[in-house]
């Protein structure tokens, strides 16, 4: 059957009419720009969006895609793109010292290696834009020791004739010109970063600003040989030659330039965690104390809150309401609050621990004492869930089984050991095993309180309380030397760890089985 | 038999000390008009409001500020994780089509990346979008809402999807053959049976949004545009002395709302953590 274009029209409902319209205004607003940027990755993207929300809306067919796009787009933007690229990461050498392309490495060292020549001119230097905007592009007005004004900017160098500006009468240095602006030293010394990188293209060199009133012409020392791939340094005759992302110098000094590039890697990061000593004995540390803590804080959480389920399972226990009520506290405080808190109870000089008990222990700062802190936190943070969810199970054994095994002649101990606690172990297991989960990837609690100190000597990225996951975070972004390609191949092999473990949880507790089933 | 109940009033009351210390603890922070970490104990030595109008005043951290972008990216981003996530559970678990098992399992596997180490990727991603659409740039409440929204469709479509199965099928497929389209169906009668469970779920991620300190931190570094967590961070971070008593205030204050959110929720968030909930 088909239905003619008036009834299918009639069909269509305006919630998802207008919805699709203001997806199709806003690409239609966002496009132009794209094509502005020479963002031709952005204008398919939007374009491909708006055509597949068009058609799961506009189109009957499509019922169960309208209930998934938005979430699957999203899903794939923000968390299966990251992904991607962090594992092709994996396979590369990226990180400090290696984040350009193999061209910008060359256009870096060059510029890096500009210097003065001995006994060349410098000039007098003004900084002009041309509106009162300095956050804009901006020139230079060189003023050269016979007082020739010029100008310049990244395209090169204009001359200036006398009659457009006024210069100072003793330094020759320009103080007004006609349709700039010149910048005073202040606002000068406010550009920053982007002073010091501004270069004027000479023929055999650059000038570029030395402080705020003075530039001077620069030569390379550093010259590429594009045929030979070779890196020359003129000053020293060394020659440098390009092979595997950086610069080696050939006469076998095993030199390189600190100034590398971006390059594929293979399996080398992922080798190296296995046979590179000094990867491997921080790894396999990390690791060992990343399952020592996920299986400690499982236990010690569930078994105190299962110990207080059952303290307060007795049908006279009094004020059981206000007993959990209090208990619910440290779960509903938010953990970031809580665990800052607990950072600065630990404190050796100021912190509450001490003054309780009169002693003055850094417990943050030895080893061990620092690994019980962690997990006494994590214990506080986490108890009162399996409190919680062990109450709950409690209500759920048959008492009828309680009786019969209690008139068999059970004793209390007995009756918990074999009624009891399998029926809360078989509803508690999949709860336990995404806490592992959980704890095993828990970087908060670990970020937030000893950010993974104490540090062993000679190691200052992997410490005594690190787990694995902020040892990778610290590896990618802990300020000195980022590794992001030897991170994002422990961030898989985390991924891999993770996915094994929850695989193998489901697999017990057949709960994949039953989602299936339905 | 005569049971005594002492020694479990005993333990009771042990845990209690245990878990109340550490929240008597702030509150007395909070309270000590001295507000430096040295001179606060367990007990408070004085009522004083003074933290709090430090708090209100210090330039430096703009805490009504904080307080408004945690309650606005917090509260349209749990809305939002929700809404998409109970969209995707109701799809998986009341319509068949193509791809729904390797779906649900590939769901399911992209949580297992801990999807923040994906940071870089995300970083760059944001630089290029904020130079297209600057309102969904870096250091903007809607861009770190978007990067949210990307793990809606997680770990919340499974939980709610288990709830969705014990819902009975009678109940909507009477409302199809009564004419009801899929979306009347949706919205009408299953989203308001699973409101309790909507709530839980909202709740959590509410929670898990309010903590989140790395990428509220990375994407978020103007003053005025941090998050409670991230601010609040920033005030002990460097040193825990000095500014305590003003860090001690402003969690209390943005804790004490979710406290007694939860308080008021018990009963449910007992039925949502045994469907397999962990706060994050």
């Amino acid at each position: 059957m088909t239905a003619l274009p008036s009834e299918r029209l009639a069909r269509l409902s305006w919630p998802r009419v207008v919805f699709v319209g203001l997806v199709v205004l806003f690409a239609v607003l966002t496009v132009p720009t794209l094509v502005d940027k020479h963002s031709w990755t952005g204008v398919t993207v939007t374009v491909a969006v708006t055509a597949i929300l068009a058609y799961v809306y506009l189109t009957p067919k499509r019922i169960a895609a309208r209930f998934l796009v938005p979430g699957t787009i999203l899903l794939l933007a923000f968390q299966v793109y990251p992904i991607g690229y962090t594992i092709d990461t994996a396979f590369t050498n990226y990180g400090d010292g290696h984040r350009l392309s193999q061209s910008q490495a060359v256009a870096q060292i060059e510029a890096d290696s500009v210097l003065e020549q001995p006994g060349a001119q410098r000039y007098e230097l003004s900084v002009a834009t041309k509106t009162a905007d300095i956050s804009g592009a901006f020139v230079f007005f060189l003023t050269d020791p016979n007082g020739k004004v010029e100008r310049g900017d990244a395209a090169g160098l204009t001359p200036v004739p006398d009659s457009e500006v006024t210069k100072d009468q003793f330094t020759g240095k320009v103080i007004t010109a006609a349709g700039w602006h010149i910048l005073t030293g202040i606002q000068v010394n406010g550009l920053g970063q982007r002073l010091a990188a501004f270069e004027v293209p000479t023929g055999g060199g650059f000038i570029k600003s030395v402080g705020l009133s003075e530039a001077y012409v620069g030569q390379f020392t550093m010259k590429y040989d594009a045929a030979a791939k070779t890196m020359t340094d003129t000053r020293t005759g060394t020659v440098y030659k390009a092979s595997d992302g950086e610069f080696k110098a050939v006469d076998g000094s095993g030199k390189t330039l600190p100034i590398g590039w971006k390059v594929g890697v293979g399996f080398k990061n992922f080798t190296s965690v296995l046979t590179n000593a000094a990867i491997r004995g921080p790894f396999l540390r990390v690791l060992v104390w990343t399952i020592a803590f996920a299986v400690l804080s499982v236990l010690s959480t569930f078994g105190l809150g299962l110990l207080l389920a059952v303290v307060m399972d007795h049908p006279r226990m009094r004020g059981r309401r206000l007993y959990s009520s209090l208990l619910l506290l440290p779960y509903a405080m938010p953990a970031f609050i809580s665990t800052l808190v607990w950072a600065s109870m630990y404190n050796k000089d100021f912190g509450l621990l001490n003054k309780l008990f009169g002693t003055h222990i850094d417990w943050l700062g030895s080893p061990w004492s620092a690994r019980g802190s962690v997990l006494l936190t994590n214990l506080w943070l986490g108890f009162p869930y399996m409190f919680l969810v062990c109450a709950g199970l409690l209500q759920a054994v048959p008492q009828e089984l309680k009786e019969v095994a209690r008139v068999d002649g059970a004793s209390p101990f007995r009756v918990f050991r074999s009624v009891t606690m399998p029926t809360v172990l078989i509803g508690a297991m999949p709860l336990l095993i995404a806490s592992f989960g959980y704890n095993f990837n828990n970087f908060n609690v670990i970020r937030l309180l000893t950010d993974g100190a104490p540090y062993p000597s000679g190691s200052s990225t992997a410490g005594d309380t690190d787990i694995l996951i902020s040892y990778t975070y610290r590896l990618s972004f802990g300020g000195q030397g980022a590794q992001y390609g030897l991170a994002s191949a422990i961030s898989f092999l985390l991924f891999v760890l993770v996915g094994l473990i929850s695989y193998a949880g489901f697999r017990q507790t057949r709960q994949l089985e039953e989602v299936y089933a339905r | 038999m005569k049971d005594r109940l002492w020694w479990r009033h005993l333990i009771g009351i042990a845990s209690l000390v245990f878990a109340l210390v550490p929240i008597l603890f702030l509150v007395s922070a909070a309270l000590n008009p001295v507000g430096t970490l040295s001179t606060t104990s367990l007990i408070p030595s004085g009522a004083s409001f003074a933290n709090f109008s430090k708090l209100f005043h210090d330039p430096n951290s703009p805490y009504v500020r904080w307080y408004v972008n945690t309650l606005v990216i917090c509260g349209v981003s749990s809305v939002l994780n929700v809404l998409i996530g109970v969209s995707g559970a109701y799809a998986f678990s009341r319509l068949r089509f193509r791809g729904r098992r390797p779906g649900l399992t590939g769901i399911l596997l992209v949580q297992m990346f801990p999807n923040f180490l994906a940071l870089t990727a995300l970083y760059l991603l944001f630089i290029n979008i904020g130079s297209v659409l600057p309102a969904f740039g870096l250091n903007t409440s809607l861009g770190l809402i978007v990067v949210y929204l990307g793990g809606a469709m997680g770990v919340n479509t499974w939980l709610l999807k288990g709830y969705l199965d014990t819902i009975p099928v009678e109940l909507d497929e009477s409302a199809r053959i009564d004419g009801a389209t899929e979306a009347q169906v949706f919205f009408r009668i299953i989203l308001p049976l699973a409101r309790p469970m909507l709530v839980v779920v909202g709740l959590f991620s509410f929670v898990s949004f309010l903590n989140e300190i790395i990428l509220a931190g990375v994407f978020l570094t103007g003053s005025a545009h941090k998050t409670l967590a991230v601010g609040l961070y920033g005030l002990v971070s460097g040193n825990h002395n000095t500014d305590y008593g003003e860090f001690a205030a402003g969690s209390l204050l943005a804790g004490i709302p979710v406290v007694l959110i939860y308080l008021y929720l018990q009963k449910y968030l007992v039925k949502g953590l045994t469907a397999g909930a962990v706060k994050g």
